[in-house]
């Protein structure tokens, strides 16, 4: 399989969904993020992006959590149907 | 762990555990009230907040440890907190009961801590906030499905009203005599209670008393260091060993934390109904959003709220500010001549200790005011939209958005700034922002830009230029603290950098008891910390700047300065004789030996001397100036008067002192250096290390002698 259909955070738009297909393990800052509830299979919705391009706010698990687009190069997700 | 071999019975200790934004801080104030002691950490910057608990005619201790995400620690404030449930903290014993908050609206996150501290083998208690948001949500909750899954009490508390808390000092009681363990097990594969077990029966073998919770502690959070009581038992502290490694072999910490999210996702799937049809995305807070967060209005609400925050500490504090310190002048002068038979000790009291006293607590009214705000907007919701909008303008330097409110408070005082830095959770951050933050100009730099270029700019270059002045060095600290974060996060600070974590919790009514709980809080802190520091500094500075003098030295400069003019009227005697004492003082002979040194900036002794006077606080330039350009300490009251006697003041071959390049090197000066004890008294608080306020005093010190030189030096190639 190659890699159709992977994206990262910084390709996601407001008012799209994703779902996390794979997170890179090894890497100190996103293990945080994997604490925070972004686990392989979990669902994310673009809230809004910032005025100024970064962070966006995304709705993962039931709550709103920031993330900086330069900070999550470890996710690979798939877009959802909205 | 001395638990077991403590001689007396200590009180039991209750520790609150949970997410940030989980409502952890209101549920600790309302239980211990206004008993609450507020202190550090041994060693780190971490705050410790510490009461005292009532239950019937029992008293606990409590403790509210800092906010955190998860058992495995990258932050200072998650490591003082793992090490305090952990039982390795030396401040602490290890907790008789752990209260874990849990924000029923964010079941499913917050539960993940929950299966880190199930682990952790405690007596755990479930105190549920916000439970009514969740019916505002639509959402119903299944309260005893929830206890069934947890395994331990779980109480629901109500947001606003009171109801919950007392079945929360009820099961706090009940739980402390009998306590109850969550019924789940992530680590090792589901391994631990197997392997605890085991090392349960070798201890119980040898006789040695350790809870299940110092014998799960000392396996998952020991990081291989044996306790003491292990000490005369290496086979035992040898089978922890092995077991610490089976752990650690049967743990795979990505597929751990897939683990536990997928059962708190079925636990809050279970827990929590959907029995009305109202859409999350239509919420309250989303609908405020809509215009919090928009990138026009948005960004216009947060300036309008700024603007409101800073006028609030720069303007409306004045009057405050000015009875706290009309009362300590009063309070001088009523006091001075009960102690007029000894001069010395009439100005060690009247302008050491008073004058130091009022310079320090002038400052409160500020503090009080910034923490208003803070607090208010932090516990609405409305701090983490701010730091949402400001993060791309902060982050690009190794600040972020939260760097934002104690940037803008020190342009109207540094000491509320730096303490309202503990909104950042991130601590490379927090340390870089309140390293610069004495680099913002303060209130108490205008004074010195006033004089100056009122008596040198606007006379000669119009209003526009002087406006322009004014502005430019208000800019000035900004520009260079840019670069110096930037310096400071790549160069200095080492360690992990964390993620930008950043939660938006719903909008709600911060509660008033929180809002004048953390006022009250940090009004004490300064006012014990600072205190201290600044009366022994000032009365230091006061001493250096008083002695030597005798009766005969005065005698002696009276007899001089009468030959020299006789027809002088007495008050110009008495200002011309403050003068020569201060020329002849250790800190004015000091200032004469360092004119060399200030030479190249275009100072000669009398500036030199005025800036070392304006080290323990930079608003005593204007008197100090007054006394070295013999118009004595009262010139802050006739400004036209100093800005006279300043242009008239000429160097020994006649050329003027206040050329246009040394008054801006001069203010340049004033900028960029760290002319006040309250801020590192303050820096040294909220570090708690003395290297910290060393290194700022440093930098600053050395930056603004290099860009006075600078500024002087570049002016010589343009005369004016």
């Amino acid at each position: 399989m190659g890699n159709t259909g992977v994206i990262r955070f910084e390709d996601l738009r407001q008012g799209m969904r994703a779902r996390i297909v794979r997170a890179l393990p090894d890497c100190p800052e996103c293990e945080r993020l994997m604490e925070m509830g972004l686990t392989e299979g979990a669902e994310v919705l673009v809230v809004k992006v910032a005025p100024f391009g970064d962070p966006i706010e995304v709705s993962v698990r039931g709550y709103r959590l920031c993330l900086r687009k330069g900070e999550t190069h470890c996710f690979e997700l798939e877009a959802c149907a909205p | 762990m001395s638990q077991g071999l403590a001689a007396e019975p200590r009180r039991p200790l209750v520790a609150i555990v949970g997410n940030p934004n989980a409502g952890k801080t209101t549920l600790f104030n309302a239980l211990t009230g206004s008993h609450q002691k507020v202190g550090n950490y041994p060693g780190v910057t971490v705050e410790k907040v510490s009461g005292r608990l009532k239950l019937g005619d029992q008293i606990v201790d409590c403790t509210d440890l800092p906010g955190l995400y998860s058992l495995n620690p990258v932050s200072e404030d998650e490591r003082v907190a793992v090490q305090v449930i952990s039982g390795a903290a030396q401040s602490e014993p290890m907790p008789d009961l752990i209260v874990c908050v849990v924000d029923a609206g964010n079941l499913e996150r917050n539960l993940f801590l929950f299966t880190q501290l199930a682990d952790a083998g405690h007596p755990l208690l479930v105190a549920l906030t916000m439970v009514d948001r969740i019916e505002k949500d639509g959402l119903k909750l299944n309260l005893s499905k929830l206890k069934t899954r947890l395994g331990v009490d779980v109480v629901p508390l109500v947001g606003h009203k009171e109801r919950g808390l007392d079945d929360l000092r009820t099961a706090i009681q009940r739980n402390l005599e009998s306590p109850k363990r969550p019924n789940v097990d992530f680590n090792a594969s589901g391994l631990l209670p197997e392997i605890v077990a085991e090392l349960q029966n070798r201890l119980s073998r040898a006789a040695v008393d350790m809870t299940e919770a110092e014998v799960r502690s000392t396996l998952l959070f020991s990081e291989g260091k044996s306790p003491a009581i292990l000490e005369g038992y290496p086979d035992i502290a040898r089978a922890f060993d092995d077991a610490r490694r089976r752990v650690t072999e049967a743990t795979e910490p990505k597929a751990q934390v897939a683990n536990r999210y997928e059962w708190t996702a079925g636990v809050a799937k279970e827990a929590l109904t959907q029995v009305s049809q109202r859409e999350r995305a239509k919420s309250l807070t989303d609908r405020i959003d809509v215009i919090v967060t928009h990138r026009v209005f948005g960004l216009a609400i947060f300036i309008g709220l700024m603007y409101l925050v800073f006028q609030s500490i720069y303007s409306f504090a004045q009057p405050l500010m000015d009875l706290i310190q009309g009362a300590f002048d009063k309070l001088g002068s009523a006091i001075a001549p009960a102690l007029a038979s000894n001069e010395a000790l009439q100005s060690f009291v009247v302008n050491g200790v008073i004058r130091g006293v009022g310079s320090m607590l002038v400052f409160l009214p500020q503090i009080l005011i910034l923490f208003f705000f803070v607090s208010f907007l932090e516990g609405s919701g409305y701090l983490a939209r701010a730091a949402f909008l400001m993060d791309r303008l902060l982050g690009w330097c190794g600040l972020n958005g939260r760097a934002f409110i104690p940037l803008l408070s020190s342009y109207a005082c540094a000491i509320p700034g730096i303490m309202s830095a503990r909104v950042m959770p991130d601590p490379k951050a927090r340390l870089a922002t309140i390293l610069v933050a004495p680099l913002m100009s303060c209130s108490a730099r205008l004074p010195v830009y006033l004089l100056l270029i009122g008596a040198v700019i606007e006379p000669r270059y119009g209003p526009f230029w002087a406006g322009f002045a004014l502005f430019a060095m208000h800019l000035l600290g900004l520009a260079v603290a840019v670069p110096v974060v930037w310096f400071i996060n790549r160069k200095m600070l080492k360690g992990k950098r964390l993620p930008f974590l950043l939660e938006l919790p719903p909008y709600q009514w911060p509660k008033w008891r929180d809002v004048w709980l953390a006022m009250y809080n940090r009004g004490k802190v300064f006012v014990k910390v600072a205190g201290t520091t600044i009366v022994v500094m000032s009365a230091i500075i006061w001493a250096c700047s008083f002695f030597p003098r005798s009766p005969a030295s005065e005698a002696l400069y009276t007899a001089q300065i009468k030959a020299a003019s006789p027809n002088l009227p007495d008050n110009e005697v008495h200002a011309l004789l403050e003068e020569r004492l201060l020329e002849n003082s250790y800190l004015g002979r000091f200032g004469h030996f360092l004119e060399p040194a200030f030479r190249p900036a275009g100072f000669d002794w009398r500036i030199t001397t005025s800036i070392l006077c304006a080290f323990p606080a930079r608003e005593t330039v204007v008197p100090s100036l007054g006394i070295i350009f013999n118009l004595g300490a009262d010139a802050e009251k006739d400004k036209g008067k100093l800005q006279g006697a300043l242009l008239d003041a000429k160097w020994p071959d006649g050329r003027p002192l206040f050329d246009l390049w040394t008054s801006i090197g001069f203010m340049v000066f004033f900028a960029l250096c760290c002319q006040c004890f309250s801020t590192l008294a303050t820096i040294r608080r909220e570090t708690n290390s003395i290297k910290w306020p060393i290194f700022a005093f440093t930098y600053m010190t050395v930056l603004a002698y290099i860009g006075a030189v600078l500024v002087y030096q570049f002016g010589k190639l343009f005369p004016v």
